[in-house]
Protein backbone atom coordinates (compact mmCIF):
# COMPACT_ATOMS: atom_id res chain seq x y z
CA UNK A 1 0.00 0.00 0.00
CA UNK A 2 1.57 3.19 -1.31
CA UNK A 3 1.01 6.53 0.52
CA UNK A 4 2.09 9.75 -1.11
CA UNK A 5 1.60 13.24 0.08
CA UNK A 6 1.18 16.68 -1.64
CA UNK A 7 2.91 20.26 -0.66
CA UNK A 8 -0.79 21.07 0.07
CA UNK A 9 -0.36 18.47 3.45
CA UNK A 10 -2.94 15.96 1.80
CA UNK A 11 -1.67 12.21 1.56
CA UNK A 12 -3.09 9.92 -1.20
CA UNK A 13 -3.25 6.23 -0.33
CA UNK A 14 -3.59 3.94 -3.06
CA UNK A 15 -6.41 0.69 -3.52
CA UNK A 16 -6.55 -0.70 -6.76
CA UNK A 17 -7.15 2.46 -8.79
CA UNK A 18 -8.74 4.33 -6.44
CA UNK A 19 -7.04 7.48 -4.28
CA UNK A 20 -8.48 7.81 -0.86
CA UNK A 21 -7.42 11.62 0.13
CA UNK A 22 -7.41 13.77 3.40
CA UNK A 23 -5.36 15.92 4.83
CA UNK A 24 -1.83 15.34 7.48
CA UNK A 25 -1.44 15.24 10.76
CA UNK A 26 0.54 18.31 10.57
CA UNK A 27 -2.20 19.63 8.61
CA UNK A 28 -5.43 19.48 10.86
CA UNK A 29 -2.59 20.64 13.75
CA UNK A 30 -2.56 23.94 11.75
CA UNK A 31 -6.43 24.14 11.17
CA UNK A 32 -7.38 23.68 15.17
CA UNK A 33 -10.43 22.20 15.79
CA UNK A 34 -12.40 21.23 12.42
CA UNK A 35 -16.29 22.35 12.62
CA UNK A 36 -16.93 21.55 9.18
CA UNK A 37 -16.15 20.08 6.06
CA UNK A 38 -17.23 20.55 2.96
CA UNK A 39 -17.46 17.14 0.23
CA UNK A 40 -17.81 17.14 -3.52
CA UNK A 41 -21.05 15.42 -4.82
CA UNK A 42 -19.47 12.06 -6.39
CA UNK A 43 -19.12 11.46 -10.02
CA UNK A 44 -17.48 15.12 -10.13
CA UNK A 45 -14.44 15.01 -11.92
CA UNK A 46 -11.33 16.65 -10.82
CA UNK A 47 -7.69 17.87 -11.62
CA UNK A 48 -4.76 19.21 -9.69
CA UNK A 49 -5.33 22.33 -8.23
CA UNK A 50 -8.93 22.32 -8.09
CA UNK A 51 -10.90 22.57 -5.13
CA UNK A 52 -12.06 19.80 -4.38
CA UNK A 53 -13.05 20.49 -0.42
CA UNK A 54 -13.34 23.08 2.24
CA UNK A 55 -12.68 22.61 5.85
CA UNK A 56 -13.57 24.67 8.28
CA UNK A 57 -11.68 25.87 11.87
CA UNK A 58 -13.84 27.56 14.39
CA UNK A 59 -11.71 30.32 13.07
CA UNK A 60 -11.14 30.13 9.11
CA UNK A 61 -12.43 28.07 6.27
CA UNK A 62 -9.70 26.78 4.37
CA UNK A 63 -9.59 24.91 0.62
CA UNK A 64 -8.65 21.44 0.38
CA UNK A 65 -7.32 21.01 -3.19
CA UNK A 66 -7.51 18.14 -5.48
CA UNK A 67 -4.14 16.69 -6.33
CA UNK A 68 -4.94 14.32 -8.51
CA UNK A 69 -6.78 13.83 -11.36
CA UNK A 70 -10.04 11.76 -11.57
CA UNK A 71 -13.73 11.47 -10.65
CA UNK A 72 -15.18 11.42 -7.33
CA UNK A 73 -16.31 8.04 -6.51
CA UNK A 74 -17.02 8.07 -2.61
CA UNK A 75 -16.75 11.28 -0.08
CA UNK A 76 -16.96 10.34 3.86
CA UNK A 77 -20.42 10.72 5.09
CA UNK A 78 -19.41 10.41 8.33
CA UNK A 79 -17.74 13.73 8.24
CA UNK A 80 -21.06 15.60 7.89
CA UNK A 81 -21.83 14.69 11.37
CA UNK A 82 -18.99 14.42 13.36
CA UNK A 83 -16.16 16.56 11.87
CA UNK A 84 -13.89 16.48 14.22
CA UNK A 85 -12.88 12.72 13.12
CA UNK A 86 -10.19 15.08 10.99
CA UNK A 87 -8.51 16.17 14.20
CA UNK A 88 -8.74 12.89 16.14
CA UNK A 89 -7.66 10.22 13.58
CA UNK A 90 -6.48 12.26 10.08
CA UNK A 91 -5.05 9.33 8.77
CA UNK A 92 -7.94 6.84 8.91
CA UNK A 93 -11.26 7.96 9.85
CA UNK A 94 -11.12 11.33 9.34
CA UNK A 95 -10.59 10.76 5.18
CA UNK A 96 -12.20 12.98 3.18
CA UNK A 97 -12.65 11.52 -0.55
CA UNK A 98 -11.66 8.62 -2.91
CA UNK A 99 -11.06 9.38 -6.44
CA UNK A 100 -10.43 7.12 -9.44
CA UNK A 101 -7.77 8.32 -10.99
CA UNK A 102 -7.31 8.68 -14.85
CA UNK A 103 -3.97 9.78 -14.91
CA UNK A 104 -1.96 7.61 -12.28
CA UNK A 105 1.64 8.42 -13.02
CA UNK A 106 0.18 11.77 -11.45
CA UNK A 107 1.12 9.62 -7.94
CA UNK A 108 4.47 9.33 -8.95
CA UNK A 109 5.25 13.20 -8.90
CA UNK A 110 4.25 13.45 -5.29
CA UNK A 111 6.32 12.85 -2.11
CA UNK A 112 7.03 9.67 -0.41
CA UNK A 113 6.78 9.64 3.52
CA UNK A 114 10.07 10.36 4.00
CA UNK A 115 10.23 13.23 1.47
CA UNK A 116 7.07 14.82 3.20
CA UNK A 117 8.45 14.57 6.46
CA UNK A 118 11.69 16.61 5.51
CA UNK A 119 9.09 19.09 3.74
CA UNK A 120 6.98 19.45 6.94
CA UNK A 121 10.40 19.88 8.73
CA UNK A 122 11.76 22.50 6.75
CA UNK A 123 8.13 24.41 7.28
CA UNK B 1 13.63 37.07 13.97
CA UNK B 2 12.59 40.59 14.15
CA UNK B 3 8.43 40.15 13.45
CA UNK B 4 7.98 44.10 13.93
CA UNK B 5 4.91 43.16 16.25
CA UNK B 6 5.12 44.44 19.76
CA UNK B 7 5.13 42.52 22.90
CA UNK B 8 3.12 42.47 26.01
CA UNK B 9 4.95 41.66 29.31
CA UNK B 10 3.67 38.31 29.26
CA UNK B 11 5.33 37.25 25.55
CA UNK B 12 7.38 34.83 26.95
CA UNK B 13 4.71 33.57 29.05
CA UNK B 14 2.83 32.19 26.48
CA UNK B 15 5.56 30.89 24.27
CA UNK B 16 6.16 28.86 26.92
CA UNK B 17 2.93 27.98 27.67
CA UNK B 18 3.27 26.70 24.08
CA UNK B 19 0.62 28.95 22.34
CA UNK B 20 0.28 29.70 18.58
CA UNK B 21 1.38 33.24 17.97
CA UNK B 22 -0.33 35.67 15.87
CA UNK B 23 0.11 39.54 14.61
CA UNK B 24 -2.89 40.47 16.01
CA UNK B 25 -3.29 44.96 15.83
CA UNK B 26 0.71 44.92 15.98
CA UNK B 27 1.08 42.92 18.71
CA UNK B 28 2.09 39.36 18.63
CA UNK B 29 -0.47 37.56 20.49
CA UNK B 30 -1.77 33.88 21.27
CA UNK B 31 -4.50 33.22 19.45
CA UNK B 32 -4.91 29.50 21.11
CA UNK B 33 -2.67 27.84 23.55
CA UNK B 34 -2.54 23.88 23.04
CA UNK B 35 -5.94 22.73 24.41
CA UNK B 36 -7.31 24.71 21.45
CA UNK B 37 -10.19 26.76 20.99
CA UNK B 38 -12.99 24.76 21.74
CA UNK B 39 -11.49 23.45 24.69
CA UNK B 40 -10.67 27.07 25.71
CA UNK B 41 -14.02 28.21 25.16
CA UNK B 42 -16.07 25.83 27.06
CA UNK B 43 -13.12 26.61 29.72
CA UNK B 44 -14.13 29.80 29.67
CA UNK B 45 -18.00 29.06 30.01
CA UNK B 46 -17.51 26.56 32.20
CA UNK B 47 -15.01 27.18 35.10
CA UNK B 48 -12.93 30.55 34.69
CA UNK B 49 -10.44 31.55 31.46
CA UNK B 50 -7.27 34.08 31.82
CA UNK B 51 -7.04 36.16 28.44
CA UNK B 52 -3.67 38.94 28.17
CA UNK B 53 -5.55 41.78 26.74
CA UNK B 54 -2.56 44.33 27.40
CA UNK B 55 -2.29 45.47 23.97
CA UNK B 56 -5.44 47.18 24.37
CA UNK B 57 -5.15 51.07 24.88
CA UNK B 58 -5.64 52.28 28.67
CA UNK B 59 -5.74 55.98 29.36
CA UNK B 60 -6.58 58.66 31.69
CA UNK B 61 -8.18 61.54 30.63
CA UNK B 62 -7.66 64.48 33.68
CA UNK B 63 -9.22 67.44 34.22
CA UNK B 64 -6.77 70.20 36.19
CA UNK B 65 -9.42 71.28 38.42
CA UNK B 66 -10.22 68.25 39.63
CA UNK B 67 -13.82 68.23 38.93
CA UNK B 68 -15.60 65.29 37.31
CA UNK B 69 -17.81 67.30 35.61
CA UNK B 70 -15.10 69.43 33.39
CA UNK B 71 -13.43 65.90 32.49
CA UNK B 72 -16.89 64.15 32.03
CA UNK B 73 -18.05 67.11 29.58
CA UNK B 74 -15.40 66.79 27.75
CA UNK B 75 -15.43 63.15 26.88
CA UNK B 76 -19.40 63.87 26.45
CA UNK B 77 -18.20 66.32 23.42
CA UNK B 78 -16.69 63.19 21.94
CA UNK B 79 -19.27 60.61 23.04
CA UNK B 80 -22.69 59.61 23.09
CA UNK B 81 -22.92 58.02 26.37
CA UNK B 82 -24.07 59.83 29.66
CA UNK B 83 -20.94 60.56 31.52
CA UNK B 84 -21.49 63.38 33.48
CA UNK B 85 -23.65 61.31 35.86
CA UNK B 86 -21.58 58.68 36.29
CA UNK B 87 -21.55 57.30 40.23
CA UNK B 88 -17.98 57.25 41.31
CA UNK B 89 -16.80 53.35 40.74
CA UNK B 90 -19.27 53.30 37.99
CA UNK B 91 -17.95 51.63 34.38
CA UNK B 92 -20.14 52.74 30.81
CA UNK B 93 -19.50 51.40 27.51
CA UNK B 94 -19.55 53.90 24.50
CA UNK B 95 -18.18 54.97 21.28
CA UNK B 96 -15.95 57.49 20.38
CA UNK B 97 -18.06 59.50 17.09
CA UNK B 98 -17.23 61.02 13.69
CA UNK B 99 -18.79 64.39 12.51
CA UNK B 100 -21.13 61.46 10.60
CA UNK B 101 -22.18 59.21 13.52
CA UNK B 102 -19.57 56.92 12.31
CA UNK B 103 -18.02 55.08 15.42
CA UNK B 104 -14.26 55.81 15.61
CA UNK B 105 -14.09 53.01 17.98
CA UNK B 106 -16.04 51.67 21.00
CA UNK B 107 -14.32 51.94 24.35
CA UNK B 108 -15.12 51.82 28.14
CA UNK B 109 -15.29 54.96 30.68
CA UNK B 110 -14.87 54.35 34.20
CA UNK B 111 -14.92 57.00 36.59
CA UNK B 112 -12.66 56.27 39.33
CA UNK B 113 -14.24 54.96 42.99
CA UNK B 114 -11.60 56.79 44.90
CA UNK B 115 -12.24 60.33 45.50
CA UNK B 116 -9.03 61.45 45.28
CA UNK B 117 -8.85 60.40 41.98
CA UNK B 118 -11.87 62.80 40.79
CA UNK B 119 -11.40 64.47 37.81
CA UNK B 120 -10.23 61.83 36.09
CA UNK B 121 -11.34 59.09 33.49
CA UNK B 122 -10.30 56.03 33.09
CA UNK B 123 -10.36 54.66 29.23
CA UNK B 124 -9.70 51.35 27.74
CA UNK B 125 -9.76 51.34 23.70
CA UNK B 126 -9.09 48.84 21.01
CA UNK B 127 -5.20 48.27 20.24
CA UNK B 128 -5.56 48.62 16.46
CA UNK B 129 -7.12 52.25 17.19
CA UNK B 130 -5.64 53.42 19.84
CA UNK B 131 -3.53 55.99 17.96
CA UNK B 132 -6.08 57.06 16.16
CA UNK B 133 -8.07 57.41 19.00
CA UNK B 134 -5.70 59.31 21.71
CA UNK B 135 -4.96 61.54 18.49
CA UNK B 136 -8.79 62.20 18.08
CA UNK B 137 -9.75 62.96 21.37
CA UNK B 138 -6.25 64.90 22.44
CA UNK B 139 -6.91 67.13 19.29
CA UNK B 140 -10.70 68.05 20.51
CA UNK B 141 -10.13 68.83 24.63
CA UNK B 142 -10.82 71.82 25.91
CA UNK B 143 -8.06 73.48 27.66
CA UNK B 144 -7.30 72.16 31.72
CA UNK B 145 -8.57 68.48 30.02
CA UNK B 146 -5.26 66.17 28.92
CA UNK B 147 -5.21 62.79 27.94
CA UNK B 148 -2.23 60.54 29.56
CA UNK B 149 -1.74 57.33 27.68
CA UNK B 150 -0.74 54.25 30.12
CA UNK B 151 1.22 52.27 27.74
CA UNK B 152 2.90 51.05 30.32
CA UNK B 153 -0.24 49.26 32.29
CA UNK B 154 -1.25 45.41 31.28
CA UNK B 155 -4.81 44.26 31.56
CA UNK B 156 -5.96 40.94 32.37
CA UNK B 157 -9.53 39.73 31.89
CA UNK B 158 -10.39 36.61 34.20
CA UNK B 159 -14.43 35.25 33.15
CA UNK B 160 -16.22 32.79 33.47
CA UNK B 161 -18.81 31.05 36.46
CA UNK B 162 -15.59 30.61 38.82
CA UNK B 163 -14.02 34.04 38.39
CA UNK B 164 -16.21 35.40 41.48
CA UNK B 165 -15.11 32.89 44.06
CA UNK B 166 -11.35 32.77 43.03
CA UNK B 167 -10.67 36.45 43.03
CA UNK B 168 -12.65 36.82 45.87
CA UNK B 169 -10.15 34.21 47.95
CA UNK B 170 -7.94 37.22 46.90
CA UNK B 171 -9.56 40.01 47.51
CA UNK B 172 -13.02 40.12 49.16
CA UNK B 173 -13.77 44.15 47.52
CA UNK B 174 -13.75 42.21 44.42
CA UNK B 175 -17.01 40.19 45.38
CA UNK B 176 -19.14 43.23 46.04
CA UNK B 177 -18.80 44.77 42.86
CA UNK B 178 -21.95 44.72 40.35
CA UNK B 179 -21.73 44.55 36.87
CA UNK B 180 -20.08 47.49 35.59
CA UNK B 181 -18.67 48.70 38.67
CA UNK B 182 -14.60 49.08 39.29
CA UNK B 183 -12.66 49.96 42.12
CA UNK B 184 -9.05 49.65 43.46
CA UNK B 185 -7.73 46.67 45.38
CA UNK B 186 -4.55 45.10 46.19
CA UNK B 187 -4.21 41.43 44.21
CA UNK B 188 -1.34 39.26 45.90
CA UNK B 189 -0.03 42.18 47.14
CA UNK B 190 -0.25 44.55 43.70
CA UNK B 191 -2.04 47.74 43.58
CA UNK B 192 -4.38 47.01 40.91
CA UNK B 193 -7.57 48.32 39.59
CA UNK B 194 -10.40 45.97 39.01
CA UNK B 195 -13.68 46.41 36.97
CA UNK B 196 -16.34 43.40 36.91
CA UNK B 197 -17.22 43.85 33.06
CA UNK B 198 -15.49 41.37 30.30
CA UNK B 199 -15.86 40.34 26.60
CA UNK B 200 -17.47 36.95 27.23
CA UNK B 201 -21.58 37.03 28.35
CA UNK B 202 -19.93 35.35 31.83
CA UNK B 203 -19.69 37.00 34.61
CA UNK B 204 -15.85 38.06 34.95
CA UNK B 205 -13.37 40.74 36.15
CA UNK B 206 -11.06 43.22 34.01
CA UNK B 207 -7.51 43.77 35.97
CA UNK B 208 -5.43 46.52 35.39
CA UNK B 209 -2.52 46.55 36.56
CA UNK B 210 1.17 47.94 36.36
CA UNK B 211 3.40 46.06 33.62
CA UNK B 212 6.01 45.15 35.52
CA UNK B 213 4.02 43.20 38.03
CA UNK B 214 1.24 41.43 35.70
CA UNK B 215 3.64 38.49 35.61
CA UNK B 216 2.81 37.85 39.12
CA UNK B 217 -0.70 38.20 39.15
CA UNK B 218 -0.74 36.19 36.28
CA UNK B 219 1.63 33.17 37.59
CA UNK B 220 -0.57 33.31 40.51
CA UNK B 221 -4.13 33.52 38.89
CA UNK B 222 -3.06 29.86 36.70
CA UNK B 223 -1.48 28.55 39.56
CA UNK B 224 -5.43 28.10 40.61
CA UNK B 225 -6.50 24.69 38.82
CA UNK B 226 -10.01 26.36 38.11
CA UNK B 227 -8.10 28.87 36.06
CA UNK B 228 -6.55 28.12 32.07
CA UNK B 229 -5.28 30.92 29.65
CA UNK B 230 -7.53 31.60 26.89
CA UNK B 231 -6.27 33.19 23.31
CA UNK B 232 -7.75 35.27 21.10
CA UNK B 233 -9.36 32.32 18.73
CA UNK B 234 -11.65 31.57 21.97
CA UNK B 235 -11.97 35.01 22.86
CA UNK B 236 -13.63 35.78 19.38
CA UNK B 237 -16.13 32.99 19.72
CA UNK B 238 -17.25 33.58 22.89
CA UNK B 239 -17.91 37.14 22.15
CA UNK B 240 -19.82 36.49 18.67
CA UNK B 241 -22.05 33.87 20.81
CA UNK B 242 -22.71 37.07 23.37
CA UNK B 243 -23.88 39.06 20.42
CA UNK B 244 -21.08 41.56 21.46
CA UNK B 245 -19.12 44.06 18.26
CA UNK B 246 -15.95 43.36 17.22
CA UNK B 247 -14.46 46.94 16.01
CA UNK B 248 -13.34 46.99 12.25
CA UNK B 249 -16.10 43.62 11.77
CA UNK B 250 -19.03 44.41 12.72
CA UNK B 251 -18.87 48.32 14.07
CA UNK B 252 -16.72 50.95 11.91
CA UNK B 253 -16.50 54.59 10.74
CA UNK B 254 -19.49 54.04 8.52
CA UNK B 255 -21.92 52.79 11.16
CA UNK B 256 -23.70 54.45 13.68
CA UNK B 257 -24.30 53.27 17.25
CA UNK B 258 -28.29 52.75 16.55
CA UNK B 259 -27.97 50.93 13.14
CA UNK B 260 -25.00 49.15 15.25
CA UNK B 261 -27.69 47.97 17.92
CA UNK B 262 -26.10 50.17 21.01
CA UNK B 263 -28.58 52.51 21.10
CA UNK B 264 -29.16 50.90 24.67
CA UNK B 265 -25.46 53.06 25.17
CA UNK B 266 -26.69 56.45 24.28
CA UNK B 267 -28.03 58.48 27.02
CA UNK B 268 -31.74 59.67 27.34
CA UNK B 269 -30.68 62.83 28.33
CA UNK B 270 -27.91 63.24 25.14
CA UNK B 271 -30.63 61.62 22.65
CA UNK B 272 -32.85 64.74 23.26
CA UNK B 273 -29.95 67.16 24.32
CA UNK B 274 -27.42 66.24 21.21
CA UNK B 275 -23.76 67.94 21.74
CA UNK B 276 -22.03 64.52 20.23
CA UNK B 277 -20.60 64.39 16.26
CA UNK B 278 -23.14 62.91 14.10
CA UNK B 279 -26.28 63.85 16.68
CA UNK B 280 -27.91 65.11 13.32
CA UNK B 281 -27.61 61.04 11.58
CA UNK B 282 -28.35 59.68 15.31
CA UNK B 283 -31.38 61.68 16.13
CA UNK B 284 -32.77 61.19 12.77
CA UNK B 285 -32.19 57.10 13.03
CA UNK B 286 -34.20 57.64 16.55
CA UNK B 287 -37.11 59.15 15.05
CA UNK B 288 -37.17 57.05 11.74
CA UNK B 289 -35.62 53.84 12.38
CA UNK B 290 -32.22 53.51 10.69
CA UNK B 291 -31.88 52.08 6.73
CA UNK B 292 -29.92 48.90 7.76
CA UNK B 293 -29.48 47.05 11.26
CA UNK B 294 -27.11 45.02 12.97
CA UNK B 295 -28.61 41.21 13.55
CA UNK B 296 -27.86 38.18 14.95
CA UNK B 297 -28.09 35.06 11.88
CA UNK B 298 -28.27 31.66 12.65
CA UNK B 299 -27.66 29.57 9.38
CA UNK B 300 -29.50 26.21 9.04
CA UNK B 301 -27.29 23.51 8.94
CA UNK B 302 -23.53 23.09 9.71
CA UNK B 303 -21.90 25.33 7.33
CA UNK B 304 -20.61 28.74 8.87
CA UNK B 305 -20.96 31.86 6.93
CA UNK B 306 -18.01 34.08 7.38
CA UNK B 307 -17.38 37.87 7.17
CA UNK B 308 -18.27 39.31 3.79
CA UNK B 309 -20.97 37.06 3.13
CA UNK B 310 -23.94 38.09 1.13
CA UNK B 311 -27.20 37.93 2.70
CA UNK B 312 -29.76 37.91 0.04
CA UNK B 313 -33.62 37.49 0.09
CA UNK B 314 -34.91 36.45 -3.06
CA UNK B 315 -31.97 36.97 -5.78
CA UNK B 316 -31.89 40.68 -3.84
CA UNK B 317 -28.12 41.07 -1.71
CA UNK B 318 -29.90 43.07 1.56
CA UNK B 319 -27.16 42.96 3.52
CA UNK B 320 -23.96 41.02 4.49
CA UNK B 321 -22.14 39.29 7.10
CA UNK B 322 -19.77 40.78 9.27
CA UNK B 323 -18.66 38.36 11.72
CA UNK B 324 -18.91 35.19 11.02
CA UNK B 325 -17.73 31.34 12.54
CA UNK B 326 -18.91 28.31 14.90
CA UNK B 327 -20.34 28.86 17.99
CA UNK B 328 -19.10 25.80 20.59
CA UNK B 329 -22.03 26.43 23.06
CA UNK B 330 -24.84 26.57 20.61
CA UNK B 331 -23.06 23.59 18.68
CA UNK B 332 -23.37 25.00 15.18
CA UNK B 333 -22.65 28.23 12.87
CA UNK B 334 -23.38 32.20 13.96
CA UNK B 335 -22.81 35.10 12.65
CA UNK B 336 -23.75 38.42 12.76
CA UNK B 337 -24.16 41.36 9.67
CA UNK B 338 -26.09 43.99 8.29
CA UNK B 339 -29.47 43.83 7.00
CA UNK B 340 -31.96 45.95 4.96
CA UNK B 341 -34.11 47.19 8.21
CA UNK B 342 -36.88 45.70 6.48
CA UNK B 343 -35.55 41.80 6.78
CA UNK B 344 -34.09 42.51 10.21
CA UNK B 345 -36.97 41.05 12.27
CA UNK B 346 -36.45 38.13 14.11
CA UNK B 347 -37.32 34.94 12.52
CA UNK B 348 -37.01 36.29 8.96
CA UNK B 349 -36.04 34.25 6.31
CA UNK B 350 -32.85 34.67 4.74
CA UNK B 351 -30.39 33.05 2.19
CA UNK B 352 -26.61 33.54 2.24
CA UNK B 353 -24.02 32.82 -0.37
CA UNK B 354 -21.50 30.69 0.65
CA UNK B 355 -19.09 29.78 -1.80
CA UNK B 356 -21.83 30.96 -4.51
CA UNK B 357 -24.55 28.83 -3.09
CA UNK B 358 -27.50 30.02 -1.45
CA UNK B 359 -27.96 28.62 1.77
CA UNK B 360 -30.77 29.38 4.32
CA UNK B 361 -30.72 31.31 7.80
CA UNK B 362 -32.98 32.93 10.27
CA UNK B 363 -32.35 36.40 11.79
CA UNK B 364 -32.14 35.46 15.28
CA UNK B 365 -32.42 37.46 18.45
CA UNK B 366 -29.15 38.25 20.29
CA UNK B 367 -26.98 37.57 22.41
CA UNK B 368 -27.07 33.73 20.66
CA UNK B 369 -26.16 32.15 24.34
CA UNK B 370 -27.22 34.32 27.59
CA UNK B 371 -25.64 36.96 29.39
CA UNK B 372 -24.60 36.20 32.91
CA UNK B 373 -23.39 39.06 34.73
CA UNK B 374 -24.07 40.08 38.18
CA UNK B 375 -26.52 41.89 38.27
Amino acid sequence: MTTRYSSDHEWIRMEGDVAVIGITDYAQEQLGDVVYVELPDPGRKVKPGDDAAVVESVKAASEVYAPVSGEVVEVNAALADNPALVNEDPAGAGWFLKVRLSNPSEIEALMDEAAYKAFVADL
Amino acid sequence: MDSGLLQTPLHAHHVALGARMVGFAGYDMPVQYPDGVLAEHNWTRSSAGLFDVSHMGQAMLVASDRSHETAAAALEALVPAEIVALEPGAQRYTQLLNDTGGIIDDLMVTRPAEPALDGSLLLVVNAARKDVDHDHIAARLPAGVTLRPMPDRALLALQGPHSAAILGEMSEASTVLPFMAAASMPLCGIDCHVSRSGYTGEDGFEIAIAGEDVVELWDRLLSDERVRPIGLGARDSLRLEAGLCLYGHDIDETTSPVEAGLTWSIGRRRRVEGGFPGFERIARELADGPARRRVGIIPEGRAPAREGTEIVVDGNVVGSVTSGGFGPTLGGPVAMGYVASAFAPVESRVDLLVRGQPRPARIAKMPFVPHRYAR
